[in-house]
């Protein structure tokens, strides 16, 4: 299939319908409402049915249903809509259910703006519904790598029957760039028979509960630890990330993800002129986070600067990662105010020259 | 040769309650399961359980079952029939589940006229918490949350679901029953009969709102919790048809058994 110039929200729709998803329940919010929009007149082509709640409680819980039925689900959202499903993700994961939820973030918080964010990076990677669960994090920088996480992202949800979150900033669902789909495209999972399902009992197999409810303590703690086994497992092979420069000798490492690693890119590209050398690690799986490819690209730096659209979330796993080894400096904005490749570069300029301070140690 | 008149629904499993003494969610499960059966549809007949008393349905219903968090059934029911038609779908919700925190879920459920058939059991009390006042708790009834009485300067009058669903334009089968006495139980199977043939047929989205006691959080006896059903809850919650898909049994008051009685009287 040929390249086409898409605007990110419909080539994720589209990614999604390519990954065999019929069923689409969502509830209108910006900066994302091309997704639901796009999946009302896509879906229907291909004999899928799209939904539009009355919230997005109901229409995550749409969701929670639908994946019960062992279907290829999608709901897609924004900020404060991702606060309000939070309980029903919490419920798919206590239930290990597959789905693929999109959050494109907007500042916050509370109403906050319509504009990009990055702020949402803790509800995503650390909880933002109740109980010891994780979602499987995946963020891309592009409108192509949108569209290859979300086709991804039902495979790792059905594999690891967990819901995955595609994490893109208000930039990744409003650009457009070309995009390809493609035809022969390889599930990266087997496929696993969803015998699990509830579809109707004929005594052929056990009932079908989906369920996250064990009032007995043993039990649940029982089903607990094979949630954090799942976990493990995701730890062990699902660890995306890539890097920029790092085979180069380099004085200075970035860490950012998304639409923000761009920017550094750019301004890396800048500074090369300007003889300062720079590497960038982009972590593409929030979670599980890349610890030990972070700390190893680190090693051959004298310091760190960690860019987000936020006050400094991610910043915290770098933190983790780096175990206090090397000096970790930081430039963020907020408010859906973006970060310029020249203030990363001014900013780069003064980590060299000492004038930045480097962040405290938690 | 001798003919079985009587015995246990396929769609139940002969399993021990842990529904309190002179509680109705008994006579409604099993209700329910004998119209399942009798329809012919329990291999692709899913339930979804609430959050309240009905939380362990699936203990109890021989059926694959999904359990929804609280007053989110409608919208769970919703996600499954439009992802697999072909299935039954039916949510089994408590008053507190439905009528408070689920107010939003059942109304756009009704009113995008999902296919799917809800049992919403209505004693006028939160149950499994501990006897809190509900939507459905009755003026001056006392409840842990309004020890001296529900105050309708403060909290309102009781929400009429079934009324209120019923102003819907979106065609659909609404009812409300009781099973607080044998005459009353056989009309509400009729309702429930009703409903779930709405959905076999494809037709409409269907509610039966089944009166239900419960003796532990009113604080009376069982025997007399059907008379103060009676007493206080019939007079304002009428039994009967609000609304069927064709339109005929819009005329508004009951048709019910109560009702009967009361002519009879």
């Amino acid at each position: 299939m040929a390249k086409k110039l898409m605007k990110g929200s419909e080539a994720i729709g589209e990614a999604a319908v390519q990954a065999g998803c019929k069923l689409f329940y969502g509830y209108p919010i910006t900066p994302q409402n091309e997704i639901p929009e796009y999946m009302s007149h896509r879906l229907p082509q291909v004999g899928g049915t799209f939904v539009q709640a009355e919230s997005e409680v109901s229409a995550s819980n749409m969701l929670y249903g639908a994946a019960g039925s062992g279907e290829r689900v999608m709901t897609s959202s924004s900020s404060p809509g991702i606060s309000l499903m939070a309980e029903a993700i919490s419920y798919m994961a206590g239930s290990e259910l597959p789905a693929v939820i999109v959050n494109i973030m907007r500042a916050g918080p509370g109403l906050g703006g319509i504009l990009p964010g990055q702020a949402d990076y803790f509800q995503a990677t650390k909880g933002g519904g109740h109980g010891d669960y994780h979602l499987l994090v995946l963020a891309p920088w592009s409108v192509q790598e949108a569209a290859d996480l979300v086709q991804d992202g039902f495979d790792l949800a059905d594999h690891y029957r967990n819901p995955v979150m595609i994490l893109g900033d208000g930039l990744i669902g409003q650009m457009m760039e070309p995009v390809e789909f493609h035809q022969d495209r390889k599930p990266i999972k087997e496929p696993k028979e969803k015998t699990w399902a509830a579809t109707g009992y004929d005594g052929s197999r056990p009932r079908a509960i989906i369920n996250s409810l064990f009032l007995d303590p043993a039990t649940l703690e029982k089903h607990n630890h094979k949630l954090q086994a799942k976990y493990a497992e995701m730890v062990r092979d699902e660890i995306r990330y890539k890097t920029y420069g790092t085979e180069k000798k380099y004085d200075l490492l970035i860490v950012a993800y998304g639409t923000v690693a761009r920017v550094c890119s750019t301004a890396m590209e800048d500074l090369e002129a300007e003889e300062v050398r720079t590497a960038m690690i982009r972590p593409v799986s929030l979670y599980p986070f890349p610890y030990a490819a972070v700390r190893a690209a680190a090693d051959k730096a004298d310091a760190v600067l960690v860019v987000e659209l936020s006050a400094g979330q991610m910043i915290e796993d770098v933190q983790l990662a780096l175990q206090g080894t090397k000096p970790i400096h930081f430039h963020g904005r907020m408010g859906g105010m973006l970060a310029s490749p020249e203030e990363v570069m001014e900013k780069v300029r003064e980590i060299k020259s000492g004038k930045s301070q480097e962040v405290c140690h938690v | 040769m001798s003919e079985a008149v009587f015995k246990n629904p396929e769609s139940l499993l002969e399993v021990q309650t842990h529904y309190c003494p002179g509680c109705t969610h008994g006579v409604i499960h099993r209700m329910v399961a004998e119209v399942v059966d009798e329809l012919g549809v329990k291999e692709r007949t899913i339930g979804i359980a609430p959050v309240g008393c009905a939380v362990l349905a699936y203990n109890y219903f021989n059926l694959d079952f999904h359990e929804a968090s609280h007053g989110r059934a409608p919208a769970v029911a919703t996600g499954i029939k439009r992802a697999r038609p072909d299935l039954m779908v039916f949510a089994y919700q408590g008053d507190g589940d439905l009528a408070s925190i689920g107010a939003a879920e059942i109304v756009h459920c009704a009113n995008r006229g999902e296919k799917v058939t809800v049992v919403f059991v209505n004693n006028a009390i939160y149950g499994m918490t501990g006897g809190q006042m509900a939507p459905t708790t009755l003026p001056g009834q006392v409840a842990t949350t309004c020890p001296t009485g529900r105050d309708t300067d403060l909290a309102g009058f009781p929400i009429r679901i079934a009324e209120m669903l019923s102003t819907l334009k979106t065609p659909a089968f609404i009812a409300r029953a009781s099973v607080h006495k044998p005459m009353h139980a056989v009309h509400a199977k009729q309702m429930l009969r009703e409903a779930f043939t709405y959905q076999k047929e494809d037709r409409c989205f269907s509610l039966v709102e089944i009166l239900s006691t419960c003796p532990t959080n009113w604080g009376i006896p069982p025997a007399e919790s059907t008379e103060w059903l009676e007493k206080n809850m019939i007079p304002y919650y009428p039994l009967g048809v609000f609304k069927r898909p064709d339109g005929e049994d819009r005329a508004p008051g009951p048709i019910g058994p109560a009702r009967r009685r009361q002519h009879a009287e």
